[in-house]
This record gives C-alpha cells, sequence and structure tokens, in this order.
C-alpha cells in the first residue's frame, strides 16, 4: 500500500462526514429559504386584501413550488444516504410531525393545480392550500425544535414515546417558523407584487419582523438551559469572542430590514430576512456541532461507509452546480409571473 | 405483539401509499415522452394540431405530475417513519441510489418544468422543446434509479454485512445493475408506455366517437396504437424474460405465482385456484397438465419448484401474487389483441368508422394502470417475508413506532388521498372532456368560462 493510499482512508473517514454535514446543511437551508416564502404565503393567503390579490400570490409561486419542495427530498434523501443512522432515529422520533407536515405538503400543492380548474369548490382548495401551507410550516418548526431538544436513544435506536416531540420548547420553535417563513413571503410579495398588494406586504413584513426578532431572543435564551454544553460552548471567554459576530450581524440585518421597510425598498427585504435566516441557522449550528442527533450521536457515529459517502460525493459534486444554474435560468425566465395567455 | 401490529399496519401503509403514487409516474413518464414527440413533429412539420394536441395534453400531464410529486415526497420519508431498521441496516446501499434520483430527476423534472408549463411565450420554441425533452428524460431517470433499488432489494448482491448487521457496498456497478434490473427496468418503462398509449389512444377513440375535435382524436388513436401494436407484443416478451430471471433469483415467487405447492417436472399451468395455505394445497383448480413447465423453464418436463420445498417462514402468501398475475397477463393479452385488430383495422381503412372498436378502445383506457397497480403486486407480495431477499426480514425492518401511530396516519392518508384522487381524476376528466380545440386560449374570449381558465390566469380580472 503508498503512503497516500494508507493516509486517505484514514482521512476520509473524518472529512467525508463534515463535506456531506456542509451538503446537507446547504439543502436545508436553500428549503428554509424557498419553501419558507413558498409556505409562508400561504399562511398569508386567506388574509390577503382580495380574491385577485390571492390569484396575484399564488401565480407568483406557481412555477417553482415543484423546484423549491425538491430541497426537502433532498434533505430527507440525503440524510438517509449520508448519515443513514440519523435518519433511522430521527424520523420514527418525529412520526407525527412529520407525517403531518406531508399531509400539509400534499393539500397545499394540488391546489395550485386544482384551485383555478374549479368554480363552485374553490373556497375548498383556498381552505387546502392556506391550511396545508400552515400545518407543514408548523410541524418543520415543531421538528426543528424536537430536534434541539434531543431524542430518546437506546442501543442506535430511537426508545421514545409517540408524543416526545411535543413541548413547551418545540410549540414555541413551531410558531417561530411559522413567523419566520411569514417573513420571507412578505419579502417575496415586496418584490414579485403589484402596487397594492406590495404596501400591504410592507405592514406584514413590519410585524412579522417584531415576531421573529421576539422569537430569536427566547430562542437565544431558552436553549442553554436546554443543554449546559450550548451554553458552555457560547460564553466560555474564548468563544464569545469569537461567536459574537453571529448575534451582532443578527441584529444588524433586523435593523437593516426594519430601514428597508421604512425606506419602502423593494429588494432588500427579502434578502435581509434571508440573512436572518443564515444568520440563525449558522448559530444553531454553532450550538449543535458536531452532533446530528443532539446529544448523543455525532455526526462521525452516524456517517454512512466512507464508500458509500464517496460514491454519491462523485455526482453531488458536478450535479449541484448545474441545479442551482437551471434553477437559477428558470426564476430568471418565469420572474414575471404567469399570465392567463402564457399559461401551459 | 398488541392488536394494533405496527409491522402490518406500516405494510398496509405503504402499500397504499405506493399505490396511490404509482399511477402517476405510470402515466406522466409515457406522456412526457409523448409530449416531446409531439412538439418535435410540430417544430419539423410546423402543423398547428400537433401544438394543439400538445398544448392540451400539457395541462393533464401538469395535474398528474402534481400529484406524482406530492405523494412521491410522502415514499421518500417513510423508509425513515416506517422502516427505519431498514434505513439503518440498508442505507449504505439504498440511500446513494435515492440520493441520485433526487440529484439526476428529481431537480432536472422541477427545474425545467416550469418553463415547459409557463414558458411556452416566453423564450425561443428550441428551448421550449428543450425543457420538454428534460422533463420526459427526468421522468425516465426517476425510473432508472428507482427500480434500481428495488430490484437490489429483490435481487441484492455487491454488498457485506458487518458484525452488527449493517451492510457494506463492495461493487456498485453489481448493487446497480443487480440481476433483475434489466429486466424490471425494461418491463416497467414498456408498463408505463402502454398505459400513456391507452389513455391517450382512449381518449383519441372517444372524440372521434362523439364527434368532437374529431382530427385531434384520430391522430391521438393513430399514434396510441402504432405504439401498442409492436411494444404489447414485446412486452410479453419481456414478461416472459423477467418471469425467468425471477424463477431464478426468487424461485419463492414464482411457486407463489404459479400455486404450486409440489415441485415437480411437467408440472401443470394452474388457470384457476384458491390457493389454501392451511392445507398447502389449491382448492377448485383448473389447470393444463405440463404446460406450466413449458411457460417457466421453456422445456415441457422442466422442473418447476413449488412453496413446500421452502421453510414456511421463508414463504410468500399465495393468494395475492397468483390473482394479481392473472389479472396482469389477462391485460396485457386484451392489449395485443386490441393492437392487432387496430392495425388490421387501420390497413383496411376502417380505424375511425369501426364504432365498436371504437368503444372498445374507449373502455380500455384505464386498463395500463390496472396492470401496472397488479404487476407489483405481484412483485412486492411475492417477494415477502423479505425486504432485502434473504438478506433482511420485513419483520426487522420496522420503525420503533407505536400502532396507534400508524394506524391514524392510515386513517388520515386514505381521506386526504381519497379527496386528492377523486378531485385530480374529476379535473383530469373535465380537461379531457373540453377538448384540444379550445387550447390556446384566446385572450379574452373564454373569461366567462372558469373551467378554461388556466391554471396560473392570476391577476387578470
Amino acid at each position: 500500500m503508498t503512503p497516500t493510499a494508507v493516509d486517505m482512508t484514514q482521512v476520509l473517514p473524518v472529512l467525508l462526514p463534515l463535506v456531506w454535514a456542509a451538503i446537507l446543511a446547504l439543502a436545508v437551508f436553500l428549503y428554509v429559504l424557498l419553501g419558507g416564502y413558498d409556505l409562508g404565503l400561504g399562511v398569508l393567503f386567506p388574509l390577503a386584501p382580495s380574491d385577485r390579490d390571492r390569484d396575484a400570490m399564488m401565480a407568483s409561486v406557481a412555477p417553482f413550488w415543484d423546484g423549491n419542495e425538491t430541497w426537502l427530498v433532498l434533505g430527507g434523501g440525503g440524510l438517509l444516504a449520508a448519515f443513514p443512522l440519523a435518519y433511522s432515529v430521527m424520523l420514527p422520533a418525529l412520526y407525527i410531525p412529520l407525517i403531518l407536515m406531508l399531509l400539509g405538503l400534499i393539500l397545499r400543492g394540488v391546489a395550485f393545480e386544482f384551485r383555478f380548474k374549479s368554480n363552485r369548490s374553490r373556497w375548498a382548495w383556498d381552505l387546502a392550500f392556506a391550511g396545508g401551507s400552515t400545518l407543514a410550516a408548523l410541524m418543520q418548526g415543531g421538528a426543528l425544535g424536537a430536534f434541539v431538544e434531543g431524542f430518546t436513544v437506546t442501543d442506535n435506536r430511537f426508545s421514545g414515546g409517540a408524543f416526545d416531540w411535543l413541548t413547551p420548547f418545540s410549540v414555541v420553535t413551531a410558531v417561530a417558523t411559522l413567523a419566520g417563513y411569514v417573513l420571507l413571503s412578505a419579502g417575496w410579495l415586496i418584490m414579485k407584487a403589484d402596487d397594492a398588494l406590495r404596501d400591504w406586504a410592507y405592514g406584514v413584513a413590519r410585524y412579522a419582523l417584531i415576531a421573529v426578532a421576539l422569537f430569536i431572543a427566547i430562542f437565544s435564551l431558552w436553549t442553554p438551559f436546554l443543554h449546559p454544553e450550548i451554553g458552555e460552548r457560547w460564553f466560555s471567554p474564548g468563544n464569545i469572542i469569537m461567536f459574537c459576530p453571529v448575534p451582532l450581524l443578527t441584529a444588524f440585518s433586523v435593523f437593516s430590514l426594519w430601514k428597508g421597510i421604512e425606506k419602502r425598498q423593494r429588494y432588500t427585504p427579502f434578502l435581509w430576512g434571508a440573512a436572518i435566516f443564515l444568520l440563525c441557522y449558522v448559530g444553531l449550528a454553532v450550538s449543535l456541532f458536531p452532533f446530528i442527533i443532539p446529544p448523543d450521536i455525532t455526526i462521525w457515529q452516524a456517517a454512512a461507509a466512507p464508500d458509500s459517502q464517496l460514491f454519491m460525493l462523485y455526482g453531488a459534486i458536478p450535479l449541484l452546480p448545474i441545479i442551482l444554474g437551471y434553477t437559477a435560468y428558470s426564476y430568471y425566465v418565469l420572474w414575471e409571473a404567469p399570465s392567463s395567455d402564457a399559461y401551459h | 405483539m398488541s392488536e394494533l401490529d405496527p409491522l402490518l399496519l406500516s405494510r398496509i401503509q405503504f402499500a397504499f401509499t405506493i399505490s396511490f403514487h404509482i399511477i402517476f409516474p405510470s402515466f406522466t413518464i409515457g406522456l412526457a415522452a409523448w409530449l416531446v414527440v409531439l412538439e418535435g413533429l410540430w417544430l419539423k412539420t410546423g402543423k398547428q394540431i400537433y401544438a394543439d394536441i400538445s398544448r392540451h395534453w400539457i395541462k393533464i400531464f401538469a395535474v398528474s405530475f402534481g400529484m406524482g410529486v406530492v405523494s412521491g415526497v410522502v415514499m421518500s420519508y417513510e423508509f425513515g417513519t416506517n422502516w427505519s431498521e431498514l434505513s439503518r441496516r440498508g442505507g449504505n446501499v439504498i440511500g446513494p441510489l435515492l440520493s441520485y434520483e433526487v440529484l439526476t430527476a428529481f431537480f432536472l423534472e422541477a427545474g425545467f418544468l416550469g418553463i415547459m408549463l409557463f414558458g411556452r411565450e416566453r423564450v425561443p420554441k428550441w428551448v421550449h422543446f428543450f425543457a420538454t425533452c428534460m422533463v420526459a428524460l427526468g421522468t425516465a431517470i426517476s425510473a432508472f434509479w428507482i427500480l434500481s433499488a428495488n430490484s437490489w432489494m429483490q435481487t441484492p448482491q455487491g454488498f457485506r454485512v458487518d458484525e452488527a448487521g449493517v451492510l457494506h457496498v463492495t461493487d456498485w456497478w453489481e448493487v446497480i445493475f443487480n440481476p433483475s434490473f434489466p429486466y424490471r427496468l425494461a418491463h416497467m418503462l414498456a408498463a408505463a408506455y402502454l398505459t400513456t398509449a391507452f389513455v391517450v389512444g382512449g381518449v383519441g377513440a372517444w372524440y372521434v366517437l362523439k364527434n368532437k375535435s374529431v382530427p385531434h382524436g384520430r391522430i391521438m388513436l393513430g399514434m396510441a396504437l402504432s405504439l401498442i401494436v409492436w411494444l404489447a407484443p414485446l412486452q410479453l416478451v419481456i414478461g416472459d424474460l423477467h418471469g425467468l430471471n425471477t424463477r431464478e433469483h426468487q424461485p419463492a415467487k414464482i411457486a407463489a405465482i404459479e400455486a404450486h405447492w409440489e415441485t415437480k417436472r411437467g408440472a401443470p399451468l394452474v388457470l384457476f385456484a384458491w390457493p389454501d395455505v392451511e392445507t398447502e394445497s389449491n382448492k377448485y383448480e383448473i389447470a393444463i397438465p405440463e404446460l406450466g413447465s413449458y411457460v417457466l423453464t421453456h422445456e415441457w418436463d422442466g422442473e418447476v419448484r413449488g412453496l413446500k420445498s421452502f421453510p414456511p417462514e421463508d414463504r410468500p402468501d399465495p393468494v395475492i401474487p397468483f390473482f394479481s398475475f392473472r389479472i396482469m397477463v389477462g391485460i396485457g393479452f386484451i392489449m395485443i389483441a386490441l393492437g392487432l385488430i387496430g392495425a388490421v383495422l387501420w390497413l383496411t381503412g376502417r380505424l375511425y368508422t369501426t364504432r365498436w372498436f371504437l368503444h372498445a378502445m374507449t373502455w380500455a383506457a384505464p386498463l395500463g394502470f390496472i396492470a401496472v397497480l397488479a404487476g407489483w403486486f405481484v412483485a412486492e407480495v411475492g417477494r415477502q417475508p423479505w425486504v432485502v431477499y434473504n438478506v433482511l426480514r420485513t419483520a426487522d425492518a420496522v420503525s420503533p413506532v407505536p400502532g396507534g401511530s400508524v394506524l391514524t396516519s392510515i386513517i388520515l392518508f386514505v381521506i386526504v388521498y381519497g379527496i386528492v384522487f377523486g378531485a385530480g381524476v374529476y379535473y383530469m376528466g373535465k380537461l379531457v372532456a373540453s377538448g384540444p380545440e379550445q387550447t390556446p386560449p384566446v385572450p379574452g374570449k373564454d373569461e366567462t368560462d372558469l373551467s378554461h381558465r388556466p391554471l396560473a390566469a392570476a391577476g387578470n380580472p
């Protein structure tokens, strides 16, 4: 065996889980961003000023929802492939919220196709779109909270109860996620909608931002009490300097978003909203790393065989940039929402 | 085990959700390919009628594709919610196959679907054609990976099992191109094309019968029959080869399909029976002597293994495979017959005037779906009690979730899928009934008729 081969067999099992954690983090972040504005539109749907606005809201996302949701499928499928142990613990533990999320996604997904084909039953598909979106958003947030709190694991298997996921903390994260998605979708509408609807969206963004800022504060104060290690990590003397840009930048983003709303800017509200999500995401990673099932299982313990991770990486490295490329092209071509003579 | 057995309930839930799901890919794989042909013909000949038909069926495609997407997302999570032990032990093998499906197929479909559905007026014609090609390619690549994963679970190779019971891949080529994969892929793709052809042909025949959109209907029926006439017989050959392969790798499944209990040479072909697991024999059997051996081994005195040669705990229950197989094959023969009759009628110039045949084609429209479902019931029930054949039992693959959770989710899936399926079939039926002549919509023309208003007619008063 050559020296380099010996090195690689020792390096790969350390390196590959890090690479895959990064790729999955990207997939989940893109889902939260794209699926977030997408689901948020459904949450806002019943509150929109007029039926005409509801049509416009739905049309603005109709060409994209399928692609947005594919990041969620990559998140699930990628977790199975790269970290099968984490997948096999997490999904049974989150059985109820995930099934409810899937049912919500089904109802709101088919509403895109059915709503404009119906007359008398249109109210039902409005309800399916709004209810399904809201249910999916709440369950995603609830699952996030349960994930941060951790699961009961015995012998590498979930050994808790069906309702372990439902706690005060996960209820808060569920509502917080809903508020975050609404903030993103308000930002989306500010970019895309016509004047009247945009005015309304500025108002929504303002309330959503207040809620999001409040929830971030609650979340930041609460998580150190969930796991003392998290508190130590953030507040130990050396780390506090290293990690303090995360809360500072978050505060700056919240402030900038507020100014953007005040000044009626067109594109910055969505971008600052995305920045807030990214920073919360980074904060969560700082808190949890390297655990994929906190506080028991690390990304290295949960990792698939290096050979399996490597085999996927050969595909993922060339394919992900291509996917991002044609996704961007699709957004570029279809940026102006489709109208009746352009459809199908 | 309590009364609410999570294993049985999880099997029921998976069977229900995957049966619902497979209906849509079976249709969209073929439909996407046909839309490519139509768009190509339009680009090449410039004849507006091809564009009209394409525009009309793209709407139906959109509904079917949407239902396929939302029901497909469920599948990728059920591997974990309900079959976490399969994921934990088999994740090294099936995980990458499913991830490649997402990376190479789902994104391709989703990325270009928007342009295909909404971009016709915004991009050059060739870009729209390219987008349609990419969506069709995506559906086929998706079939490639998912059938590779399924086939590997049926005929696993290229792996080893470590001391903790976790599977590790030793050779990816052997995993992907496992013994049953080429046959299963060919069989399923042919099934998808036939399913679509019968829908398209059935709708075309119905238009001709109703004297509605007749030129379009004739093209649909003609194109469908030109595929059916050779693909339906070819499917019989592919199915036969698939069967020979199954006999080699999953002999217990073949014994269940044929309701053979005893191992013998010159085995009969059982046409009808009620296979009774209690007595290990058939009731009410009607059989043709020796034909079974010929069909299965292609020799009159070939040896055929019976179910009794397998330990009882390794046998599938034969009832569902036996009957499902006969339904599938019966439909296959009906398809072959309709294809041949249609060809004769076409050659003698009577295709569009022979009303009984047009009626027959209309009634045959859903046959492909029934055959696909029946075929998958044969494949999946017939491989029991294994989820990874001879490696991992279904009973050992189930998640540690309480039966009550699974029962609740089954009830919810049945309710939601019932609503969604009912609405989907209703709206697709309305689209079919509206006919291709109504498309493309002339702006401002049919504003009062909301049923023709396209999905994203949004924003216009």
